[in-house]
């Protein structure tokens, strides 16, 4: 049902590297998934409504009061890589 | 040759004038030491989640009313599936198929729709860095990734650069008015992109068009268009077909660059953003934006023009400065004088202020008014009362005091003022030979010199009538 | 001290007769010990935590790794996040420590909460306090094995279609699933938003009414909280008298369905009855499309919360030197596992230009036709019972080359999931000298019927939540009253 060339552009999407072994693997996993999902192709759902949230309720809203941020070396504490006052990545545009 | 013309649709981003971010309560910075304004929420660390900020919906609702949308009774959130340093959590969190606002107007240009998102985070490139090899740097700053936009996206409507110059104008004049965004361009507070095609004059299809991103000033915008206009002119003409792309304006060498990447068409993946219930509107919240809206430029335009007789140009120049409009508003207040001369003296008053706000000036409305009046009376000189003007700029005042004081009062036709005359036409005997052969453009030397000798206190059509009687014109 | 439970323990230190810190030691010291790999991180020796005078009053609790605590790993079972200490504390968390529990280790789980089995874990795999060959479930397994091996007064693990449920039932302690909303997700690492939910895992029913008792409420920081209408009570029901429980048979015919399972069900049933409730069949014609929806649902929202893990502000970074793009897909291959990496995939294939409708958008509306079933049910009976797992605890690695197969061990526990339902599994019995589960599960915010039922059905069935080498236990007169460790 998904063949290499959609696993590897899935994974592109998801910025997921795969081995040529995982691709082939994982091709022939979700294809068994996948197979078994379509199940819900047999079911009539014309005109239903689809459901993102089972719970009822509505402008969960926050008042625009500020609070505490983080002391910036706190923020910066978890970071693999940076400066003195930043996160340091390698860059989009290189 | 065929002719051709531009379709024109405009995207624009506006930063919200909220006092913390949009979905968390970390308080909004510019200029402020990077990283300095973060939270668990908005640096997207494993568990945090997204709380919608009230004020945020009400600008929205506010922005809405503005452009006459249709108010949603329910809008959702999505997720904008991506990767990009700047953008914490791999999505952004923005509005689809369900905006806040749906159609439409201002001015001239249909409006598609209004919703909410948040900003991405600022993303500084450093070059080579020792701690990465091997690769150019950025640095990554989240101050102000979370904080709160409008996009604003509009129907093709426009149909020439200098309209979208102009309507961005008007829509910027709007924003500031509804007091929702800093609408600054140069801070980045206002971005905005344009959608540009172009199609043979008569034509109702689209051509293929280009998006123009990210210009920053309104001078750009402008530039920026006009030369997109161009190229597609260009090619067309030349037989060959405009590719669909994003481009870059360079402002300083006028050259438009693709900026295609490698990557591969976006798929954003949006779905229904699972950690925000939806916002239902409620009469409420509608109620609230309705009576924090102020009067909007375009209508004050209209009534300024049509009740109280201004001119076009004076409208919009009163209009497009909330400041000016209530200042202008308060010295009509104060009496009764005629609108288009106040209008005349609050741009007088407006052009030594440089971009200040007369109500905050040295010239309190009941001085300007007062000033009107004796212009109106003719008791001083259009001459007399700029100096007037000065004076109460610098120093305050009350206009008569200042006009006894210093001995502006306007002269009548009197004796003294026939005596000036005599003297002016004396003086200068030459163009006084000239005016006799009929040339009255030699007269300035003759005026000049009695408003010289009666300090501007003269009335130009006065001396004129006078100098052509004694001339025996 | 150790055969208390956790309200007897509570009820011990407020007598006097057990200090707090002589029960936080205690258990420190068998955590220390544990041989189960069920905890990933155990309290310094020494550090106990300030003990709260709350209504817990000093007893231990473990948490399930994905709840970020301040300055503690908080590693959600991944690689992605080895070492990671959150600079904040998850909310139930902070509500529970105030209420006087204090953190006594964090449990080994499935990575990110992927997982039946606790063979996803990034630190390698919980074994079964029964048999140290079994699973103990998942992706809760951590916490399910602690508890049951004693390692644990009580524990909170997630459960996001069957996490909670499904390792208590296969470790024969006692896991309630909240209705959706009622305990707040803020600082739980998300696996998929719109279904994960904190939950206790405990020995026995009242152990599992008092802890959650002190989880619910409605949290500023969550927008999808809210506030139980109900205030949780201790259970105390003896009887069943006019409680209709609806058992859905249609769905027991499958093949999956180990006859001891079953058996150790129906027995449970008759029991029920004798106790008098009403026990009427119920149907639900969309649930054996629940799991198909739940795999397209549950990947595509993880899909995107796992973005997250990118290697810029925390966690694994790997080939950082060779561009942003390789510092990506290298991180994310290196750091995720092979479950977490299927349902990445799985759920971006699902929300995937020109497969949305097909796939997520058919999935949404299968999940409207569930949650009308139960509501349609509900009308008929005032519970819902089924066996929790198809299967008791099967041997390590029998099912990881098979995923279809691990999904389907979540057969009766994701409809309730996925219409955001609260439901308990009690342990009702063995088969094959494992523990066979009993899920209750009823409409939205109906916890404390659920807990009464199973409290009066649990009383009934004499099977206490501790492994046999551990408990007096007073089930079936079959195991051994000597092993009590201390």
């Amino acid at each position: 049902m998904i063949d290499r060339d959609q696993v590897l552009h899935v994974a592109r999407l998801a910025r997921l590297q795969l081995t040529d072994d995982e691709v082939e693997r994982m091709a022939g996993e979700l294809s068994r998934i996948l197979d078994h999902i379509e199940h819900i192709s047999e079911l009539d759902l014309e005109g239903v409504e689809p459901t993102s949230h089972v719970v009822e309720v509505a402008n969960a809203l926050r008042p625009d009061e500020p609070r505490p941020c983080l002391d910036r070396e706190v923020a910066l504490a978890a970071a693999p890589a940076r400066t003195e006052d930043g996160f340091l990545v390698p860059s989009p545009q290189a | 040759m065929t002719d051709y013309e531009p379709v024109i649709g405009l995207e624009i981003h506006v930063q919200l004038k909220t006092r913390t971010k949009m979905f968390c309560g970390c308080d909004l910075s510019f200029g402020d030491p990077p990283n300095t304004h973060t939270c668990p929420v908005c640096l997207g660390l494993p568990g945090a989640l997204p709380v919608t900020n009230a004020r945020a919906i009400h600008y929205g609702l506010m922005i809405g009313m503005a452009v006459e949308s249709e108010l949603a009774p329910r809008s959702i959130f999505h997720r904008k599936n991506y990767f990009y340093p700047d953008l914490p959590k791999g999505y952004q969190i923005s509005q689809f198929d369900l905006p806040l606002c749906s159609g439409g107007r201002l001015g001239d240009v249909r409006i598609h729709r209004v919703h909410l998102e948040e900003d991405a985070a600022k993303l500084v490139h450093v070059g080579e860095s020792g701690r990465i090899h091997g690769s150019d740097t950025s640095i990554v700053d989240f101050n102000r990734g979370g904080t709160p936009l409008a996009e604003i996206v509009t129907e093709p409507d426009v149909r020439s650069a200098e309209q979208a110059r102009e309507w961005l104008n008007l829509l910027r004049v709007t924003l500031r008015q509804l007091g929702v965004s800093d609408v600054n361009m140069e801070e980045g507070s206002l971005r905005c992109d344009a959608n540009i095609s172009i199609r043979p004059v008569g034509s109702d299809e689209l051509g293929t068009k280009t998006e123009l991103k990210n210009m920053n000033s309104f001078r750009f915008i402008e530039r920026g268009i006009k030369a997109e206009v161009e190229r597609q002119t260009a090619l067309l003409r030349a037989g060959e077909p405009v590719v669909q792309e994003t481009l870059h304006f360079d402002p300083r060498t006028e050259r438009i660059t693709s900026l295609r990447s490698k990557e591969e068409a976006h798929d954003y993946r949006y779905f229904p953003e699972p950690d925000l219930v939806p916002i239902a509107i409620t009469p409420e919240m509608l109620e609230a934006a309705r009576a924090e809206l102020p009067e909007l430029p375009a209508a004050r335009v209209e009534r300024y023009r049509t009740t109280l007789g201004l001119s076009e140009d004076s409208a919009r120049l009163l209009a497009d400065r909330v400041e000016l409009a209530a200042y202008f508003e308060s010295v009509l207040a104060v009496d009764s004088p005629e609108p288009q001369t106040v209008a005349n003296w609050v741009t007088e008053l407006a052009a030594r202020l440089d971009e200040g706000d007369p109500g905050a000036s040295k010239v309190a409305p009941s001085a300007l008014a007062a000033l009107v009046g004796l212009l109106s009376s003719k008791a001083i000189t259009v001459g007399a009362a700029r100096q007037v003007l000065d004076k109460l700029v610098s120093d305050g005042g009350d206009p008569a005091a200042i006009v006894d004081a210093e001995g502006l009062r306007a002269m009548g036709g009197g004796d003294e003022l026939e005596g000036i005359v005599a003297e002016a036409i004396a003086a200068n005997a030459e163009a006084a030979e000239k005016i006799k052969g009929g040339n009255m453009k030699a007269i300035g030397p003759i005026i000049g010199h009695v408003m010289k000798a009666t300090k501007g206190r003269a009335e130009g059509g006065e001396v004129t009538r006078l100098v052509r009687r004694q001339l025996g014109l | 001290m150790i055969e208390l439970s956790a309200k007897q323990l509570a009820d011990a230190i407020g007598a006097g007769d057990v200090s707090a810190a002589e029960a936080f030691a205690a258990y420190r010291e068998r955590a220390a010990g544990d041989e189960l790999n069920a905890f990933t991180w155990v309290a310094e020796d020494g550090e106990a935590p300030a003990a709260g005078d709350g209504p817990l009053r000093g007893v231990p609790l473990a948490v399930k790794d994905l709840f970020c605590t301040e300055g503690v790993p908080s590693q959600a079972g991944s690689r992605i996040l080895e070492g990671y200490r959150p600079p904040y504390t998850a909310t139930v968390v902070r509500q529970l420590a105030g209420a006087g529990a204090p953190l006594l280790g964090k449990t080994n789980q499935d990575e990110f909460a992927m997982g039946s089995s606790n063979e996803n874990s990034g630190f390698g795999p919980v074994r079964n306090p029964w048999d140290r060959e079994r699973v103990p479930g998942g992706s809760s397994g951590g916490s399910a094995a602690a508890v049951a091996a004693g390692l644990a007064p009580w524990a909170l693990g997630t459960d996001t279609g069957g996490s909670i449920r499904q390792p208590a039932a296969m470790c024969g302690i006692v896991g309630l699933k909240p209705t959706y909303g009622s305990v707040s997700r803020y600082g739980m690492i998300a696996f998929a938003s719109s279904l994960d939910q904190a939950g206790p895992l405990t020995r026995d029913v009242t152990d599992a009414a008092l802890l959650y008792a002190h989880m619910t409420g409605d949290d500023p920081c969550d927008s999808t909280s809210v506030a139980h209408p109900e205030k949780i009570a201790l259970p105390s029901a003896e009887r069943l008298d006019g409680v209709r429980i609806g058992v859905p048979r249609g769905e027991l015919t499958g093949e999956g369905l180990e006859p001891g399972v079953l058996a150790a069900f129906e027995a449970a049933l008759d029991k029920a009855q004798e106790l008098g409730a009403r026990i009427a069949d119920v149907d639900l014609p969309h649930a054996s499309h629940a799991l198909s929806a739940y795999y397209v649902i549950a990947p595509a929202e993880a899909s995107a919360n796992l973005a997250r893990f990118d290697g810029v502000r925390y966690g694994l970074r790997r080939d950082e030197d060779e561009g942003l793009l390789a510092m990506y897909t290298h991180t994310r291959h290196d750091g995720f596992g092979d479950e977490v990496k299927r349902r990445i995939l799985i759920g971006t294939y699902a929300l995937s230009s020109g497969y949305y409708d097909a796939y997520y958008g058919r999935a949404q509306q299968v999940r409207t036709k569930i949650a009308d079933d139960f509501r349609r049910a509900f009308h008929g009976c005032d519970l819902i019972a089924t066996p929790t797992t198809p299967t008791t605890a099967f041997r390590l690695g029998e099912k990881t080359g098979d995923p279809l197969a691990m999904y389907l061990g979540d057969y009766f526990t994701v409809p309730f999931s996925l219409a955001g339902l609260p439901g308990i599994s009690i342990p009702c019995g063995l088969s094959n000298e494992l523990p066979v589960g009993f899920q209750l599960a009823g409409p939205a915010f109906s916890e404390n019927r659920i807990l009464d039922a199973a409290y009066a059905l649990e009383q009934a069935i004499g099977f206490r939540g501790l492994t046999p080498g551990l408990t007096r236990a007073r089930f079936d007169g079959g195991a051994d009253d000597s092993g009590v460790v201390e």
